[in-house]
């Protein structure tokens, strides 16, 4: 490659990538200016931190990110377990009908909860869970993909290992606990992130199943309050948007190569 | 002892595929079976109509007008966003000076509520306020209404989309290329190959199984992700931004019959079906790099 066409390459990528971030960076000039600076790119323009605190103000986020905040480690702690169980289940136990039941989870990888909107409100309203936060993570606490995940990592252990514990007269369960889980670290960081980034950012079913201040996500919060006609300034909604995704945001630029990693492990197996 | 592996197998599987059923197996099969009945009203219970909520949904306009949307939505992002991704990974795989600075604004977008974002675009969109009217303003240019008009509203909201995705394919295009042996591209080098020569004979094919991973997911959010209509169109004006998903959640949530939700959501389902299929038999055919 001649030096000219590494510097076009090079001017592509920084200018394609410049635009892409944009979105973002106009949102955060608005959140962090007075409202008068909208549209008006004076680069003394006087720093506020009033848009986040109107925004604070204006609806419970407090309550709400408390919600995502439970919600977001209940069904991660709860996806581990089940999963592990399931995944170790299929990868090392040899049981009749083990190859269909296991092609009926990975149907789960494209027939998600997500869709099945009217009738799995219906299974929750029999069971008397609107409007709770369990109702909220109830679908999704048992996850083909995270069952298939780990069954992956947990096929990759050698056999010895486990019959190394099993002569040192562990049962089933402590093997798991003892020889398999720690050596799939790697693919509980990857799919704990993805898991709690997929269920901080989800909306369409919590929308559905809560309908109080003290179920609802920040995701539902934020549209409820965006959508709101009391004619709150746009400065003070791109501060509270800026807010529901800044925890996400700060860990990502904190664990960036964990992040992308993960994401790449978790998609490919 | 054979008998105790069996007990073994099944108490593990237990938890997990009992939920999995109660909420993805069980609640198809429930689809079907609604979708044959009427929608309970007061003290009207449901009972079967046979195919009565089928003729219903052929002679929908608005079904129809949604469905085509969608097919439009998915032609129209699925593309693009495949595209771009695999500019991007092949514009930062390469060292260069901002390289990370360059990957993370590709992938920020990715970690971001859908309905955030939307929030984000509608400060662009919006007529008069809206950043793109300012600009415009600037060089005397009139009013737009990119959401309010039926010409323009879902290739809006396929902007956001296209936004939102790239990056994330990004990352999977990045994997791939570094699992591809530099030897290769060097022997067709020495050959005398050109770099266009080499991306489109050698590395784009190596690509393929990334390529149809990334299509399949692809489609499948093009199905499944409907938050961003929440925040900039509600599926308007006159349903021109209504995708299939949306359409399900207005005619269940918003006017109450399940009855006809649940034969939309038969369509719904028999698309992904169909995806399935076509998954396995075009992995069976096309793909045998790895």
């Amino acid at each position: 490659m001649s030096r000219f066409d590494r510097y076009l390459w090079n001017a592509g990528a920084g200018l394609l990538a410049l635009l892409w971030i944009l979105p973002l960076l106009y949102a955060v000039w608005t959140a962090f200016h007075p409202a008068a600076y909208e549209a008006d790119f004076t680069l003394t323009a006087p720093l506020t931190l009033e848009n986040f605190g109107k925004a604070w103000q204006a609806a419970p986020f407090g309550r709400y990110f408390l919600n995502t905040f439970i919600l977001v480690t209940g069904i991660t702690a709860a996806q581990f377990v089940l999963c592990t169980l399931a995944a170790y289940g299929f990868a090392r136990f040899r049981f009749p009908g083990r190859n269909i039941l296991f092609s009926l989870v990975l149907l789960q990888l494209m027939v998600m909860p997500d869709i099945l909107i009217v009738e799995n409100y219906k299974i929750i309203r029999a069971f008397h869970l609107v409007d709770t936060l369990f109702a909220v993570a109830l679908p999704y606490i048992a996850s083909g993909f995270g069952v298939f995940l780990i069954r992956q990592t947990f096929m990759t252990v050698p056999r010895e290992l486990d019959d190394a514990a099993r002569i040192e007269g562990a049962g089933p369960l402590l093997t798991l606990w003892r020889v398999y889980v720690p050596l799939a670290k790697p693919t509980y960081l990857a799919y704990g992130l993805v898991s709690v980034s997929y269920h901080w950012n989800n909306f369409l079913w919590p929308l559905i199943v809560t309908n109080s201040v003290e179920t609802r996500p920040v995701t539902v919060g934020l549209s409820v309050f965006a959508t709101t006609d009391s004619g709150v300034e746009w400065s003070v909604i791109n501060a509270a948007t800026l807010m529901t995704s800044a925890p996400l945001l700060i860990a990502f630029l904190l664990f960036q190569r964990q992040f992308v990693q993960s994401f790449m492990r978790a998609g490919i197996k | 002892m054979r008998k105790r592996e069996w007990i073994y197998g099944w108490l593990l599987i237990l938890p997990a595929l009992t939920l999995i059923f109660l909420f993805t197996h069980f609640p198809a099969v429930l689809t079907l079976l609604h979708s044959v009945f009427s929608t309970p009203r007061g003290r009207k219970a449901a009972h079967f109509v046979g195919p009565a909520n089928y003729e219903r949904m052929i002679h929908d306009p608005v079904f129809w007008k949604v469905l085509t949307n969608n097919l439009w939505y998915a032609l129209g992002t699925i593309p693009v966003a495949i595209a771009l991704a695999l500019l991007m990974a092949v514009l930062v795989n390469r060292p260069f000076p901002g390289r990370a600075l360059s990957r993370m604004a590709f992938f920020t977008p990715t970690i971001l509520p859908l309905i955030a974002v939307a929030n984000i675009w509608l400060f662009f969109y919006t007529p008069g306020f809206g950043l793109i009217d300012q600009i415009l303003g600037l060089f005397g240019q009139g009013q737009t209404n990119l959401l309010g008009d039926p010409a323009t509203a879902l290739p809006a909201l396929m902007v956001v989309a296209v936004w939102k995705e790239a990056g994330f394919f990004m990352i999977f295009y990045l994997a791939a290329l570094q699992a591809i042996p530099p030897q290769l591209a060097e022997a067709a080098r020495i050959e005398g190959a050109g770099r266009w020569t080499i991306f489109r004979r050698i590395t784009f094919p190596l690509l393929m199984p990334t390529t149809l991973f990334v299509s399949i997911n692809a489609v499948i959010n093009s199905f499944r992700l409907v938050d961003h209509i929440f925040i900039l169109t509600n599926g308007g004006p006159d349903n021109a931004s209504s995708l299939l998903l949306f359409y399900i959640y207005e005619t269940s949530f918003r006017y109450w019959d399940t009855a006809y939700g649940a034969t939309l959501t038969v369509v719904l389902l028999a698309l992904l079906c169909l995806l399935a299929i076509g998954q396995f038999f075009f992995f069976e055919r096309k793909v045998h790099y790895k």
